[in-house]
């Protein structure tokens, strides 16, 4: 059953697909939004609105969903656990599919200590994987959490992350393996500098034939230096950045033309791996650089029409 | 245990601020063991809060539990001479003596801080948040509810790194310990399953927690 959601449209039809991410401002100014929008307009397939992402306060994730909507683009709206008891997630998720939102990214969401409010308390009543299945159950069963029915079900296309560069290793094709069996239906990865890692891991999924159930989407981001390249190898938890990258960016007199070489390259090598079914472009703060990549990894135009 | 930390001293002063008479009060239960409330740390308090204040009199005891209505009586000889009362046990002693002494008030000598055990000498670590609906035997006996950041059911975030959280660098990932120790005893196969959504209602959020043995229960008559 389809959802209507242009993504799972773009998938099904065997298009490589792109999606890129708009993250919504520290403030109310829908324009802030609707500028990032007319700026990546037709350079993906749909565009992933973070929700509180580190913990900072941000314009909530569905309303820039909407704002997205109404520029003419398809949002996915990412939903952490970390915000929202099971009451509000699934309250949400009905409000949000009322707005006409077709794809949902569940994540457990980053630990408020990283964030601006570090005093705050969390919730994460239920982790992302219990939420992906309390999705799907409200969806293809029309049953709360509770076991109570619901009439009108939202018809969203069901996403979730998963991140081959964390440990256990063995675990993280595993834990994909529970989020499929759970009711995602794509996946969007964290974003692979290190192909080393990444392989193994796409192996370790295709054997276990997940990629005939769950379409892969390999994240990837331009990085603006080899300041900030050795920033989060050294800090960001999760996340493996080889040496070779740093040098290159450190090494590097056009800095843009490099960070842009340097994931078009990306793209090309990914989808060379089998289950690979697309990419998702992290330009966080750097959405400008998306369209050239876009147009460089072949990628462009988007296909349209797909009815 | 129940593990207590002796709060800055410089708060405790302020919450005794123009009292000249006060009784420091320690517990020789879990506070004892942490070694932040027990007689000697009550004495040790009790000097420390005399210290540059002549007007002020303070005097220590301590209770074998101060969570005990029977032990309670103990203090009751000799709490009349006293205008305030210093209570160097956990956040239930302090309440129990309030309870129990209304026409004194109880203020805390310690922050409660967690349910935990001494992992080595001198440093005490979470191991339980009484969530009521104990899981242990599912996870290698590593409790994901207090030992993972974010108490998560199936598994490890994507933070976690080297056997670490993504907190910090400092403290393990529960799930990493989980796995390790389901592999030591041969039960990897339990992480596939879906852990459905827990019951938090036996947990705090289910409200006031309490317990009835009707079977230790004494009649009123007695």
């Amino acid at each position: 059953m389809m959802t209507g959601s242009n993504l799972e449209r773009v998938l099904q039809t065997g298009h490589f697909a792109v999606t890129a991410e708009i993250g919504p401002p520290k403030s109310c100014n829908a324009a802030f939004v609707n500028k990032k929008a007319e700026l990546l307009r037709g350079y993906a397939d749909a565009f992933n609105i973070t929700d509180n992402q580190t913990a900072i306060v941000r314009m909530s994730s569905i309303a820039a969903g909407v704002l997205v909507k109404e520029q003419g683009l398809e949002p996915v709206i990412q939903m952490t656990c970390r915000d929202r008891n099971r009451i509000g997630l699934q309250s949400d998720l009905l409000g949000a599919a009322a707005l006409g939102i077709k794809n949902v990214l569940c994540l457990t969401g980053d630990h408020q200590s990283f964030g601006n409010h570090p005093q705050a308390k969390n919730v994460f009543d239920l982790d992302s994987i219990q939420l992906i299945k309390t999705i799907k159950d409200m969806r293809d069963e029309g049953r709360f959490l509770c076991g109570e029915e619901l009439k009108v079900k939202p018809d969203v296309f069901i996403g979730c992350v998963e991140n081959p560069f964390a440990d256990p290793f063995e675990f993280r094709a595993l834990r994909l393996r529970k989020k499929v069996e759970a009711g995602a239906q794509f996946v969007q990865t964290q974003c692979v500098l290190e192909m080393k890692r990444f392989r193994p891991f796409m192996d370790l999924i295709n054997e276990q034939g997940l990629t005939d159930r769950v379409a892969v989407l390999a994240g990837v981001m331009p990085i603006k230096s080899g300041r900030m390249a050795r920033y989060m190898q050294k800090n960001v938890a999760g996340m493996m950045v080889p040496d070779e990258l740093c040098e290159r960016l450190e090494a590097a007199t056009d800095l843009r033309e490099e960070a842009i070489n340097i994931v078009v390259e990306q793209i090309a090598q990914l989808r060379e791996i089998p289950g690979v079914r697309g990419v998702h472009i992290m330009a966080v703060a750097w959405e400008e650089v998306v369209p050239e990549i876009v147009r460089r990894a072949g990628l462009y135009p988007r296909p349209t029409n797909l009815d | 245990m129940i593990v207590g930390e002796l709060k800055a001293l410089s708060d405790i002063k302020s919450m005794i601020k123009g009292c000249r008479k006060v009784l420091v009060v320690g517990c020789g239960g879990c506070v004892t063991v942490c070694q932040s409330g027990g007689l000697q740390e009550a004495e040790t308090l009790a000097r420390l809060l005399a210290l540059d204040s002549p007007d002020m009199t303070v005097e220590s005891l301590a209770v074998p539990r101060q969570c005990e209505w029977e032990f309670l009586e103990q203090v009751c000889p000799v709490i009349g001479g006293y205008e305030i009362v210093v209570s160097t046990a956990c956040g239930i002693g302090v309440q129990a003596m309030n309870e129990y002494f209304r026409d004194f008030q109880t203020v805390p000598a310690l922050n409660t801080r967690f349910l935990g055990m001494p992992v080595r000498h001198g440093l005490f670590e979470e191991r339980c948040q009484a969530c009521g609906d104990c899981m242990l035997h599912l996870t290698g006996g590593i409790c994901p509810v207090a030992r993972c950041s974010k108490n998560l059911m199936n598994g490890p975030c994507g933070g976690s790194q080297n056997g670490k959280c993504e907190i910090s660098r400092e403290i393990d990932c529960a799930w990493q310990l989980i796995y390790d120790r389901l592999k030591e005893l041969n039960q990897l196969e339990r992480l596939l399953v879906l852990q459905p959504p827990k019951d938090w209602s036996q947990s705090r959020d289910g409200g006031l927690r309490r317990m009835a043995r009707e079977d230790v229960m004494l009649d009123d008559r007695e």
